[in-house]
Order: structure tokens, then sequence, then C-alpha cells
């Protein structure tokens, strides 16, 4: 079943024109309205994401990867689109309290910059708990267990539940935000570059413990990176995107095997 | 309380006017006085809510308790009878200096007897004796946003206390038990006010916070540097933060005893004698002297009723309030 | 050209009308590249069909237009899936994806798994991921390596540093794990010696049952003789032949 259906997400920086959205694109290889300045980080994004199905993003730097995924998170207010997700409407229209709620009851993000992903001041636990805690949690002992089995789900050190965040490698940092993202079962998972600034063979094994994870709770993800073959790993379906549009979508080995957009061609030319 | 003040502008302004000795009544001038009663009663119509109000200079340093001086002198009139204590006890300097201040310019009849009190400022404690409908309790805030103790912003804060969004606190209460075994906070112990605003209920400690709930009496929290006023009407649900099996906790004493009066059911604080021994006793210490003289005077002596909730030591079982506790971690 | 239907006239599992597959090669000054050319054919159920054909001639492309991995630029691929039969060539992504796996299985020339997986659960994982229960999972998974003469040290072991020979026997065992009703090989056995590749051979009938039926790109002669029901046979992107095994070219 369709949890997520985005419909013409975009998003503007600045004061928008009405020529914004038909002087930028791929066409006319730039983001940057020349009538307003403005910088069209991404524009009629459509796609739905089913329960237990992964759809990779991908695009060069600066193509709107992350501007859609924030929106998704609800980190960001989208300028126009809609995003319905199953039971509870258009998120992106909901007040700031009900934004809130679905934030920490149905969504999970695993954000680039761990910075916006962690208070490193916290203990990894206390990082963990946090979403417990935002989600209503109240007995303390139920949420000391619950974190310590995702801490054992994300393979991060039990014992290191207590300790400052600020004190975990790169890659515990990341499946703490992992363990953060899945803690209260959400319907969707956004990972945004889940593996850069991870050593290769770190990056491996959070890949593979988030595919485990996703397939056995079956849960709808979005996954953004630039790096094709993590997409080509986690994703069923791909998007390329470009100056802020989809330029193509499909199976994600259709799209890196048998690509039709000359963008993506290059694209998939330029890494092999 | 305002029906006693004076009536007409010649009064007012008359500077051999009976006791105002060249300053308005109750020293603030009108203006201010209304702003600060309306700000009081916008406060006590959002239980917990804090109200911004315009502060004014005060003839003592901030943080001396401008704001409480400033919330008392609006609520004082002719007929009230006023008490001030600091941590406990009427006879410090700070106590006496607001005291001479609202007899001066009030016109009002002071007392260190808790229950003879229509108003009573206090710093850092809620007396030993149960506060009564006629009575209003005028606290003096340093700090008012419990939120502050996780994040310095108060921009993020106030957009937190509009949406009821206390994760981070919580958050805070889970570190502070993974550290200790327990929360660490003793005074100022965040307190949800009516199920909706988190409240920092001021330096009492937290003996003190249990009285907050469901009391027969008004709270108004007043603070002159950060300019904010805040209330608890009476019969207000006031919950103290905490986990369902790490309940809230009082100070407990142990075995010990006022050395004074020999009570045991009152938040004691250690003294040095002049033989440099320490010691227990009672903080209250006009509550300390009815005791001396009569050590079964109850905590609700001076009312009808009697087992009124008023924190430890009262009605309430304590130990029903403080809860089971004590888990591994 | 000929296509055989099943004898008794029943629908084959799987049926290749007309299918062509042109690439528009953009980055090379838009030159469109012709990959399958009218291709028809079809498979029944329990047939093994053999393509053979010269380097480049379109076996790959014929197995990844059946997988979907290339998008068919014309005809249709008929898909019996039992209770209705369902164009490949043309349906819905979300209906390719569901079949996957179970329902039609790949071995594609190489390995492509998320390092730092032990080869046992890398075999795993499909059967984990149609609803066995992760021991059971990795029960069937040893079996299968067994089989393949894997050596026990490396069932443990991360496929990355296995020699060409152990990654197709894990990527071999991987792909008929979950039992498919439609299994696409490319050349699954080139890098085995003789006697392993015996023993893939003999488990794929073993382990399939005569349910299966299979598309399978071979390059050895004896092998495709001795597995194979017929033979297609691919040159230039077109089918110049189709034959039981057994008989002579035409
Ligand atoms: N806050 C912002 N203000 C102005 N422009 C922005 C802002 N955020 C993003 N952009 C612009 O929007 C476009 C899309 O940015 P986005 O971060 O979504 O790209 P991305 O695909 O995630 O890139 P990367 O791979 O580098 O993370 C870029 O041109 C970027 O400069
Ligand atoms: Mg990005
Ligand atoms: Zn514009
Ligand atoms: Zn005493």
């Amino acid at each position: 079943m369709t949890f997520l259906d985005a419909d013409g997400l975009t998003k503007v920086y600045g004061e928008g024109c009405s020529a914004c959205l038909a002087t930028t694109g791929p066409e006319y290889d730039r983001n940057r309205c020349p009538e307003c300045d403005s910088v069209v980080a991404c524009a009629d994004v459509s796609f739905e994401v089913r329960d237990g199905e992964v759809l990779g993003i991908v695009g060069e730097s600066g193509s709107g990867k992350s501007s859609v995924a924030e929106i998704l998170a609800l980190d960001a207010d989208a300028t126009a689109g809609t995003a319905t997700i199953r039971g509870h409407g258009d998120v992106l229209d909901a007040d700031y309290q009900r934004r809130r709620e679905i934030r920490d009851e149905h969504l999970g993000m695993v954000h680039q910059h761990v910075h916006d992903g962690l208070n490193l001041s916290f203990t990894g636990g206390g990082n963990v708990a946090e979403k417990l805690l935002s989600a209503g949690w109240r007995h303390y002992g139920d949420i000391r267990s619950r974190v310590r089995g995702l801490f054992e789900e994300t393979e991060v050190p039990v014992d290191r539940m207590d300790d400052s965040a600020e004190t975990y490698s790169g890659g515990m940092q990341r499946r703490v935000q992992i363990a953060k993202a899945i803690a209260n079962d959400p319907g969707l998972v956004v990972l945004d570059e889940p593996t850069t600034g991870l050593d290769v063979s770190v990056q491996a094994r959070v890949l593979d413990t988030f595919r485990r994870l996703q397939r056995e709770q079956d849960v709808a993800t979005v996954v953004v990176s630039h790096d094709l073959s993590v997409v080509r790993l986690l994703a069923d379906r791909v998007l390329v995107m470009r100056q802020g549009r989809i330029v193509e979508a499909g199976l994600t080995d259709r799209v890196m095997e048998d690509p039709h957009h000359e963008y993506t061609q290059t694209l998939i030319n330029s890494i092999i | 309380m305002t029906d006693a003040e004076p009536e007409s502008l010649e009064e007012l302004h008359d500077p051999s006017s009976e006791g105002l000795e060249g300053y308005n009544y109750a020293y603030l001038d009108e203006h201010t006085k209304r702003e600060v009663r309306r700000a009081t009663l916008k406060a006590i119509s959002i239980p917990g809510h804090q109200v911004p109000y315009a502060s004014r200079a005060m003839p003592l340093a901030r943080g001396w308790g401008t704001g409480g001086i400033q919330a008392s002198l609006s609520l004082l009139g002719p007929d009230d009878v006023f008490k001030v204590i600091d941590q406990g006890s009427d006879a410090s300097v700070n106590a006496a200096n607001i005291r001479r201040l609202a007899e001066t310019t009030a016109d009002i009849e002071t007392t260190t007897d808790t229950t003879a009190a229509s108003v009573i400022q206090t710093r850092h404690r809620i007396p030993e004796e149960v506060l009564t409908d006629d009575q209003i309790l005028v606290l003096q805030v340093p700090v008012t946003d419990a939120l502050r103790r996780v994040d310095g912003s108060d921009d993020r804060n106030r957009t937190r206390h509009a949406h009821a969004d206390y994760s981070k606190m919580w958050v805070a209460l889970y570190e502070s038990v993974v550290q200790w075994g327990e929360v660490d906070i003793g005074a100022r112990y965040p307190v949800m006010v009516e199920g909706r605003y988190l409240m920092d209920p001021s330096p009492i400690p937290r003996w003190d916070v249990p009285k907050l709930h469901d009391a027969d009496n008004l709270f108004v929290f007043a603070a002159g540097r950060e300019a904010r006023i805040y209330a608890i009407p009476p019969h207000t649900d006031v919950e103290p933060l905490a986990f369902e099996d790490r309940s809230f906790r009082v100070e407990h004493f142990d075995e010990e005893a006022c050395d004074a009066c020999g009570s045991t059911d009152t938040f004691l604080t250690e003294v040095e004698g002049e033989d440099g021994e320490r010691r227990f006793a009672c903080n209250d210490t006009s509550f300390c002297e009815k005791r001396q003289r009569n050590s079964d005077c109850a905590k609700d002596d001076h009312l009808e009723r009697s087992d009124i909730a008023w924190g430890p030591g009262t009605g309430i079982d304590p130990n029903g309030f403080v809860g089971d506790g004590g888990e591994d971690i | 050209m000929s296509t055989s239907t099943n004898s008794d006239g029943e629908q084959p599992r799987l049926a290749v009308t007309d299918l062509s597959k042109r690439f528009q090669m953009h980055v090379v000054d838009g030159r469109e590249v012709v990959g399958l050319d009218s291709v028809e054919f079809d498979v029944a159920a329990g047939e093994f069909l053999a393509v053979v054909g010269e380097s480049g001639s379109g076996k790959s492309s014929l197995l990844k237009c059946l997988h979907r991995t290339y998008e068919p630029t014309d005809g249709t691929i008929e898909y019996d899936t039992g209770d209705s039969v369902v164009d490949l060539a043309t349906c819905n992504e979300r209906t390719i994806l569901s079949l996957r796996g179970t329902d039609v299985g790949y071995v594609s020339q190489f390995l492509r798994e998320i390092p730092r997986v032990p080869a046992v659960d890398v075999v795993a994982r499909p059967l984990r991921e149609s609803g066995s229960s992760p021991e059971q999972a990795r029960e069937t998974a040893r079996g299968l390596l067994e089989r393949l003469q894997l050596p026990r040290e490396l069932f443990d072991a991360y496929p990355a540093t296995f020699s060409g020979g152990e990654r197709q026997r894990v990527n071999f065992a991987r792909g008929i794990a979950p039992r498919p009703r439609l299994l696409l090989l490319d050349e699954p056995t080139s890098a085995l010696d003789p006697e392993t590749r015996e023993h893939a051979l003999k488990l794929l009938r073993d382990y399939l049952g005569d349910d299966t039926a299979v598309v399978g790109v071979f390059h050895n002669h004896d092998v495709v003789e001795r597995v194979a029901d017929r033979v297609l046979t691919i040159d230039d992107a077109r089918v110049v032949d189709v034959r039981p095994t057994g008989g002579e070219s035409t």
C-alpha cells in the first residue's frame, strides 16, 4: 500500500516570481531564476513510496536531493506541493503541532550531518530516548530496555549506551541516528547521504544493518545519496534529479544499466 | 485589595498625606500597579504561563526581589497584613527592608505569623503552615523558565512552551537518572501546571513542591530582572516532572529532628551553633517558634479542617506522593 | 525462425513476441544501438531453454529485458503467474518488484552485494525476505553452499575476498534459493571447474524440481547439450535458430 504520495514538491529560496519555474531546470542548465535571482532548489517533484519500498534519489551536488529530503522530514517548508501520508492527509499542510506529532511518531530521519541528527552532549542512549520521550514514553525502565534493544538491533555496543555521543566513532553515530530514526516504528524513514564521511568498510556495515531493519520492519524509505552504489544496494526504484527537477525515474537496476536520459547516461558513465 | 486606594489626585500628590511621605501609595505609581495587576490577572487565567510586564526600577538591586515587591505592592491595600520571608526567615535584612518599604508606603500592618498574613512575599520557601483561600503567596523568581536548564535560547523555549514541547526537558531528566541514578535536581524542580505548561517553581526545595498542587491559596511568581509574572490559582493541578517508575521524591532527613523544637515533619537546614557543633533546625523560623511553645501545633492548627494535604508530614501520605522509585538502571 | 509452443497447446510459462531493444546513446551523438531485434520464443513450465551466441550478440540483453533491467523498446514478454498473464515488458514497476526474487530469479555474471555480509547471509537474504525465519533461511543457505562444495570455513566469511569461482557459487545459490518459477541464468558456471560445475548443474535440477522454467546463457557446448531441453541461438541481435538438444543446427 502507498504510504507516502508526494505531489509537485517545490522549494524556492528567495522572493520568487512568475518566471522562476519556466526559466530554470535541466533544459536551461540552471536553478537560479534570471528574473528574480531566486534559487529553485526543487520543483514539481512527484513520487510514491509504498510500505517496505526503498526509493533512491540521486543527482549531483546541488541538484535538489536534500531539499526534497528536508521537506519530507518536515524539517523545511515547501513552497508548493503536497505530501500525503496514509492516515494523516497532506502533512505539509499540517499545523506545527500536528507536524511535530507526525515527525515524532511516524517519521524517522537520518541526517547527513551528525550535528543535525544528534545532540552530541547527550549520551548515545539519551539521543534515542529523546524520540521515545517525544512520543510520550514516561516509564524509565521501559525506555531503557527499548533503547538497549535498539542499540542491539543497530549493532551499537550496548555498553557504550551511557557514554556521551561525542565519544562515538562516525559509524556508531550514524547507527545511533538509525536507531533513533526507527525508535517509534515509523512508517517512513528518510536517509540523507547515509554513508558519507564514513570509512568504506563502515559504510558497508551501516548499509547492511539498515537494509536488514528496513526489510524486517517493512518501512517505506527514501534514501538520498550522490553515491550511486549506495542507492544501487538499497533502492528498489530511483529518481534522478538535475537542476531541481526529476529527469528520470525507474527501477534502480534499469536506471543504472539502461539509462534513458542524456544526463543519467553521463552520470552513470562518469562513475564506471 | 484595590478598594482602599487613595481616591483623589490631590491625595496622591499631597506629600503630607498620611504614610505616603512624598511617594505614591504603595510606592509604585498607579500606572505601574495597573500594569502589574493586569499581568497578574492574565497569569492567573493561564496557569503556569509566563506573562511579560513592564518591570520598574526599585529601590533595591535587581535580583533582590524587585519582581516580588512590585507584585506585592500592586496587590496590597491598607487592610492587608503583610509578611516577608527570606529563605524561611523573617529576620533577614532583605526581608526587613521589604517589610519596611511596604509599611511606610502602603500603610499596612506586618506580621511574622504565617496564619495572620493576607499577603506573604517569600524567597526560596513556602511556609510550613497551610495557606488558605484568604491568602496570596508571592514568590520571588530569579530564573523564570524551567527550559533554560536545557536550552539557553528563550526564543526557542517560547516556541516549545507554545506547543507544549517538553521532550528536551525529559531527556535532561533521563540523562540525570542515567548519571546519578535519580533526578538530580534540588531546588527549582520543574513542574507541569494543569497538564499544559512546564513551570519553574522558583528555587523552593523539592519539599515545598507538593504544596503547589491543589492548594487553597493563590501563588504569584514574579521576576523583576526578567520582567515576567506567572501564577498558580487555587486548586490547580501541579505535577512535578518524573518518570512513572522513578517518582518525584522530597528531601528526607532520616532520623534528624529540629534542635530547637524537636520537629521531624518540617524542612530542616543544617546550622552551626555557637559551640561550633552542627545541628538541624527548622528552616521556617516562625513556625519553629510556635512549635517551641506548643510542640503539638499542627501545620493546619489554625483551620477548622484537619489532615489537609500540604506537602510532607501533612494530610497526604508523603510516601504515597514519593512513590516506589528505585529499580535497576 | 522457429517458435515452439507446448506440445499440449497450454499457455507457456513465458512467451516472448517481437521483442526489440534499442539503446539511444546520447553520450555518443545520439547514436542508436540495437540490442535485440524482433525476438520471439517461449518456454514451458519445467523447460530449460539455453541461449547461445557469440560475444556481443545480445544474450545478456535478452535476459536483462526479461528481468526488466533493460526496458524493452518493442514487443511483449508474457509471463504466466499461475493466476494471470503479465506482460513483463510493459507492466507496472511495482509488479516487477513483487515478482522479482520469488517468481523471477536472476543470476547475473557478477555478484553484487553489500560488502561485509557473510556468504551464508547473502544466500539466506532472499529466503528471509520471502518469509522464512532467519534460522530456517540460514539452514537452507548452508545446505545449498554445501552442495556447491563451497569450503565450510567460507560460509561465514565475506564474499568480497573470495575467488571468482567461490563468488559465483554464492551468487548461484542465492539465485536459486527461493525456487523461482522463472529462472534467468547468465553464465552462472563460467568460473567453475568441471567438477564443481557438475555439482551446480545437478543441484539445479534436484533443488528446483520440475516446475521452474529456466532461460540460461551458457558458453560451454557440453553443458548446453546436457542440461537444456532446447537451444536458442542469437546472432547480431536476432534469433537465428531454436532447436531441441541432441539434433543439429538447421
Ligand atoms: N537554504 C538555501 N538557500 C539557498 N539555496 C539553497 C538552500 N538550500 C539549498 N539551496 C540550493 O538548492 C539547490 C539544491 O540543493 P540541495 O541541498 O537539495 O542539493 P543536493 O542534491 O542535496 O546536493 P548535495 O549532493 O551536495 O547534498 C542548490 O542549488 C543549493 O545551492
Ligand atoms: Mg544533500
Ligand atoms: Zn523568479
Ligand atoms: Zn523547629
